[in-house]
């Protein structure tokens, strides 16, 4: 929605070329130079052979002159990381199911159930969004001791829905709001049970806004650090970020072709989704701050 | 309420056997309400709430790995009062914020005025722009890591070829140098975020506004000055908000690029704390160590409810 629209050309014909490559094309070039950079540095790497990775005098470093697939082979047969992608994926999916059914409930509770005392349900929901793990992560990993959850899944399954659920409920919300009452009206003198206004009228029309909140927390859980860094101990048992992180630097060597291609590859099915509902990602960025 | 408002109406317009139903639907609203809030409020009460207030405790205990800990009252905050490294960490996390938030700001601002202009591809560049906000931040530090390398940087080598310096930039081996750049890390990852939302912002100002202001002799400055900033300040207020929260509390970065090395240079209050709690196993001077960032998380969650507030006010008061 909000990328498309050409609303603000506003009075843009008067300028000329030159200028519009200096105020405009220029810095722009730039800023994407550097953001984009990272990303270009990360992927050559993963395909430089080693010795053209260490010698920047007989090899331009800017580009890949022997392309190869040894650090590739020996991230994905050498080390644990497939069965750290498997165990980021099984986590992400989780939590993000399991955080939808609660915040649909939720949201569908606080914005049109009204009950009595929704608002203060919905500012404190709000104020759980703004608690940052970096202050719960010790707490939390008593309680996650204590409950038997240590070096588990499920540590980080039911952990991450406590910064996933406050933020799809608050997107939610705002999205429930845009659909017209009168359409539940009408159900409810059909005789529709609210449940069953919720199941056949609401939620599909939400689908937009839940693909947000889902594609959201999907990619939230799966950049997640703090709480898989503390609560998970064994090596099979991480995830992507941590894994990369702890377990692929052996003392004071560091492979930066196989680093770099965890990298790569840890952040290849984000930028995939992303790529695939780039407006919906946005529109519950945006969402977020707006409503 | 405004939502409430025609299921009463109807109510009133139809008999009276018909009205107690609807008074039963009212009831039959509260415990379906709270049946359906219910999951949602089981993972927060026990996943959130409970480890806030446990949090809490704990930094007012000497609890260890494996033990439980005695009540010590404030002896964790006295100690850390005569602690260096702590207002080492204090002074870096302040450090970090205020610059980080600053250029993000600047840069972010700037970006989003570009993307806002009329140019090919602009939904592409748009897409594009987000990739440092969507991928992990850890795999993306890794990379800066490995572009701050001191044998191996590519900014160094570059900028030897171009002539400007004469021999490799220690990036993370002296202090500032450190500091520098773990910051210029989380500004490249910020930069979007802001740039997105705000563009998001400048999209629902009018283009009629800016004709106006024009016709009435505003040069570009004034019109950024005078159009362009108060309509967008609202949502700057959230924004920033966010930025400010976000960076204060940042962990992973820091963990992946320096681990708050050299010397404790970079450590950030969040490092520190996870370096006392989990790496030394002393949980309780790590709890207290992140109570301590709770008043400077009070301060910004008052600033953005009041940003809020003044956004609902100039939308014309709705609810």
């Amino acid at each position: 929605m909000a990328l498309g629209s050409d609303a603000s050309e506003g009075m843009e014909y008067l300028e000329r070329l030159p200028r519009r490559l200096v105020t405009l094309y220029l810095p722009l070039a730039v800023f994407l130079f550097v953001l984009l950079f990272p990303f270009y540095w990360m992927t050559t790497t993963t395909f430089k052979p080693d010795d053209e990775l260490y010698d920047y005098a007989r090899f331009n470093p800017f580009w890949v002159h022997h392309p190869t697939l040894a650090h590739i082979e020996k991230l994905f047969f050498e080390t644990s990381y497939p069965s750290w992608l498997i165990n980021t994926l099984i986590i992400s999916v989780a939590s993000t199911t399991i955080s939808l059914f609660c915040s649909v409930c939720a949201a569908y509770a606080i914005e049109r159930l009204r009950f009595s005392g929704a608002r203060y349900v919905g500012l404190a929901i709000f104020l759980a969004y703004l608690v940052p793990p970096s202050i719960l992560f010790i707490p939390l990993a008593a309680i996650v001791f204590k409950l038997g959850l240590f070096d588990s899944d499920w540590a980080l399954i039911l952990t991450y829905p406590t910064f996933l659920i406050p933020f799809c409920t608050w997107l939610l919300m705002g999205y429930f709001r845009t659909i017209p009452y009168e359409l539940e009206e009408c159900a409810l003198i059909d005789g529709a049970t609210r449940l069953q206004i919720l199941w056949k009228i609401t939620l599909p029309l939400a689908v937009p806004g839940l693909i947000s909140a889902g594609i959201f927390a999907f990619t939230l859980s799966w950049n997640e650090f703090i709480y898989a860094l503390t609560f998970i101990s064994s090596s099979e048992n991480k995830t992507v970020p941590v894994g990369a992180i702890t377990e692929l630097v052996e003392g004071d060597v560091y492979h930066w072709g196989s680093l770099m291609a965890a990298a790569l590859f840890g952040s290849l099915p984000v930028v995939i989704m992303y790529s695939f509902f780039v407006e919906y990602y946005v529109s519950s960025l945006t969402g977020a701050v707006k409503e | 309420m405004a939502s409430l408002a025609p299921v009463q109406r109807t109510a009133r317009a139809i008999p009276a056997r018909r009205r107690r139903l609807a008074f039963r639907l009212l009831d039959d609203r509260n415990f379906l309400g709270l049946a359906m809030i219910a999951p949602a409020a089981a993972f927060l009460l026990v996943f959130l709430a409970y480890p806030l207030g446990l949090g809490f405790w704990l930094g007012m205990t000497d609890a260890t790995i494996g033990q439980p800990g005695r009540f010590v009252g404030f002896a964790n905050f006295v100690s850390l009062a005569h602690d260096q490294i702590f207002w080492l960490s204090v002074f870096n996390t302040t450090l970090y914020t205020v610059v980080a938030s600053i250029l993000k700001f600047g840069l972010g601002l700037y970006l989003a005025l570009l993307l806002n202009r009329r140019m090919p591809l602009k939904s592409l560049i748009r897409a594009v722009v987000l990739l440092p906000f969507v991928t992990p931040t850890v795999l993306s530090a890794i990379a800066f890591w490995w572009i701050f390398d001191p044998q191996f940087s590519i900014i160094s080598w570059s900028l030897i070829k171009l002539g400007l310096i004469h021999q490799y930039i220690d990036f993370l081996g002296q202090p500032w140098n450190a500091r520098w750049s773990v910051i210029a890390a989380n500004v490249w990852r910020g930069i979007p975020f802001v740039a997105i939302t705000l563009l998001a912002g400048l999209q629902t100002i009018s283009p009629s506004l800016y004709e106006a202001a024009t016709l009435d002799g505003a040069g570009p400055w004034q019109r950024f000055r005078f159009v362009t900033l108060p309509m967008l300040s609202p949502i700057i207020a959230v924004v920033m908000t966010f930025s400010v929260l976000l960076t204060f509390t940042d962990f992973q970065l820091i963990y992946a690029i320096t681990r708050g090395g050299p010397m404790n240079a970079t450590q950030l209050m969040a490092t520190l704390s996870f370096q006392r709690a989990i790496t030394g196993g002393r949980l309780g001077e790590g709890a207290a160590i992140a109570n301590a960032m709770v008043p400077f998380l009070l301060g910004a969650i008052l600033f953005s409810y009041f940003g809020l507030q003044r956004r609902r006010w100039q939308q014309g008061s709705r609810d």
